[in-house]
């Protein structure tokens, strides 16, 4: 179970003026499902990835993790140790209990197992992605975060991916969150959607979505659509008040 | 091969002007070479050649060590950046010889002094270097360390070293160089032995056969140590930058 509750988060500007990204924002996510925060470019999504990781503590609120809460994350950029081969930048996520674990698979489902000696200089981005999927996947997470994981991507490597992500969240029953401004992604992707407003953001919709099974092509469009309509409202809504 | 013309046109010209002057202060090439065999073959010059490399070695590791440890932390901690950078100021722009007589007044006409003298000439300059490595390791990289809890041992050797390694051949490229010239004023002023005192002792005979023998020596040896340990470190750490080309 993943609980998020930021009262206040706010920074300082090159200028010095402190400028607000969060108000009252609270997030429920039940362990082993999968939620998606969907908000306008700009919004704050990353600042609350950075504070449900516990990789920025400079809030008001409260964060509690998934038990035992072995962490594996996606940033916006691969971030990949560019002095470090393909292999060892995937290994070197490994904790120290899973240090000499066997990969194969999880490097065969990624299509990586030709560019493992490779550095991460000599990969295309779509490329590089993987990779940082790829480390995030094999520390065996209890807790997924994923920032834009497959933005800036051609539509079929994206939608590969895509499927893959599916497949392994699956298989591990990791709690997933996934940060996206695409809303088609994340209806095909997650069990719940989050829709956030602009700064200072906050969620104004929270809707469940129907099992991924029963989700096709044409369901993902439609859902896609009757969300949109919804999202509209709540932020109409919200800056009405 | 254009390296081994210039050299060559270099020895000729000397040859040449010592031809020319026929004076014991400007011996020619033949005879430099044969005081350095003669050095050799008794045994003097590798001794010498010895002692003040042992004191290069030393000095030059804990200028490293001691500078890298200091510049990273003054790159990481503002605080303490502000705090030290007057001392550093004062540090750089000490005079070698300043320094290298303190060392011998307060600590005495021993080995200690000689290599903590030349270590704190040498000091200041690979902090300055390795503060600027530090300034500019990668925030992100940083973060991704932390997210996937890397430990402490994991994250200096695979994350903040790689990053540091061209600051790092920086400084220990222009330390040496610093290193060995300071080390023999060192031993110019209080040792008893090493290429420096050699020197000392040669300078007031007037005697240039051997001064150019010493010194030749002691420069082919540090660019032997620079080409066959140096260069092949360096090549090593960019390894992954060659690769992108």
């Amino acid at each position: 179970m993943l609980e998020l509750r930021i009262d206040a988060k706010s920074y300082r500007s090159a200028e010095g003026t402190p400028i607000e990204v969060v108000r009252d924002l609270k997030l429920q996510l039940e362990a082993g499902s999968f939620g998606a925060l969907i908000g306008p470019s700009g919004c704050g999504k990353t600042t609350i990835l950075k504070i449900a990781a516990g990789l920025d503590t400079d809030f008001r609120g409260e964060v509690r993790r998934p038990e035992s809460g072995r962490l594996g994350m996606v940033f916006q950029e691969p971030r990949l140790l560019a002095w470090r081969t393909v292999d060892q930048n995937i290994r070197l996520a490994l904790p120290p209990e899973r240090a000499g674990v066997d990969l194969t698979d999880l490097i065969e489902t990624l299509g990586l197992g030709a560019h493992l000696a490779l550095y991460p200089g000599e990969l295309s981005l779509g490329l590089a992605r993987r990779v940082a999927i790829a480390r995030a996947f094999a520390v065996d997470p209890d807790f997924l975060l994923l920032d834009e994981p497959f933005v800036s991507l051609d539509e079929a490597t994206a939608d590969r991916l895509r499927g893959e992500l599916i497949a392994l969240t699956e298989r591990t029953k990791a709690t997933t969150l996934l940060v996206t401004h695409d809303l088609p992604e994340a209806v095909q992707l997650a069990d719940r959607l989050f829709f956030l407003c602009d700064r200072p953001t906050r969620i104004v919709l929270e809707q469940e979505l129907p099992p991924r099974y029963t989700r096709s092509k044409d369901t993902v469009t439609s859902i896609s659509d009757e969300m949109r309509a919804l999202a509209v409202q709540a932020v109409a809504g919200a800056h009405g008040n | 091969m254009q390296r081994f013309l210039s050299l060559a046109v270099m020895i000729t010209t000397w040859a040449i002007a010592a031809a020319l002057v026929h004076s014991r202060l400007l011996p020619s090439p033949l005879t430099v070479g044969a005081t350095t065999l003669a050095e050799i073959r008794s045994g003097e010059l590798p001794f010498q050649m010895a002692c003040t490399l042992g004191r290069v070695i030393g000095s030059f590791a804990i200028a490293m060590l001691l500078g890298s440890t200091m510049g990273y932390a003054m790159g990481r901690l503002k605080p303490l950046d502000r705090f030290a950078d007057s001392w550093l100021v004062v540090l750089i722009n000490m005079p070698a010889l300043v320094i290298i007589i303190f060392a011998y007044i307060w600590i005495g006409l021993n080995e200690t002094a000689a290599i903590l003298a030349v270590a704190i000439n040498k000091l200041p300059n690979v902090i300055v270097v390795m503060r600027e490595g530090a300034r500019a390791l990668d925030p992100e990289i940083d973060e991704m360390a932390r997210a996937f809890q890397f430990s402490r041992i994991k994250r200096i050797r695979h994350v903040v070293i790689p990053q540091l390694a061209p600051y790092l051949a920086a400084s220990s490229r222009s330390g040496l160089s610093i290193v060995w010239k300071i080390v023999l004023v060192v031993e110019l002023l209080g040792r008893p032995n090493g290429v420096g005192f050699v020197l000392g002792s040669a300078f007031s005979l007037f005697d240039m056969a051997k001064i150019l023998s010493y010194a030749i020596c002691f420069i082919v040896l540090m660019l032997v140590i620079e080409s066959l340990v140096v260069q092949p470190l360096e090549r090593r750490a960019n390894r992954w930058r060659r690769r992108l080309a």
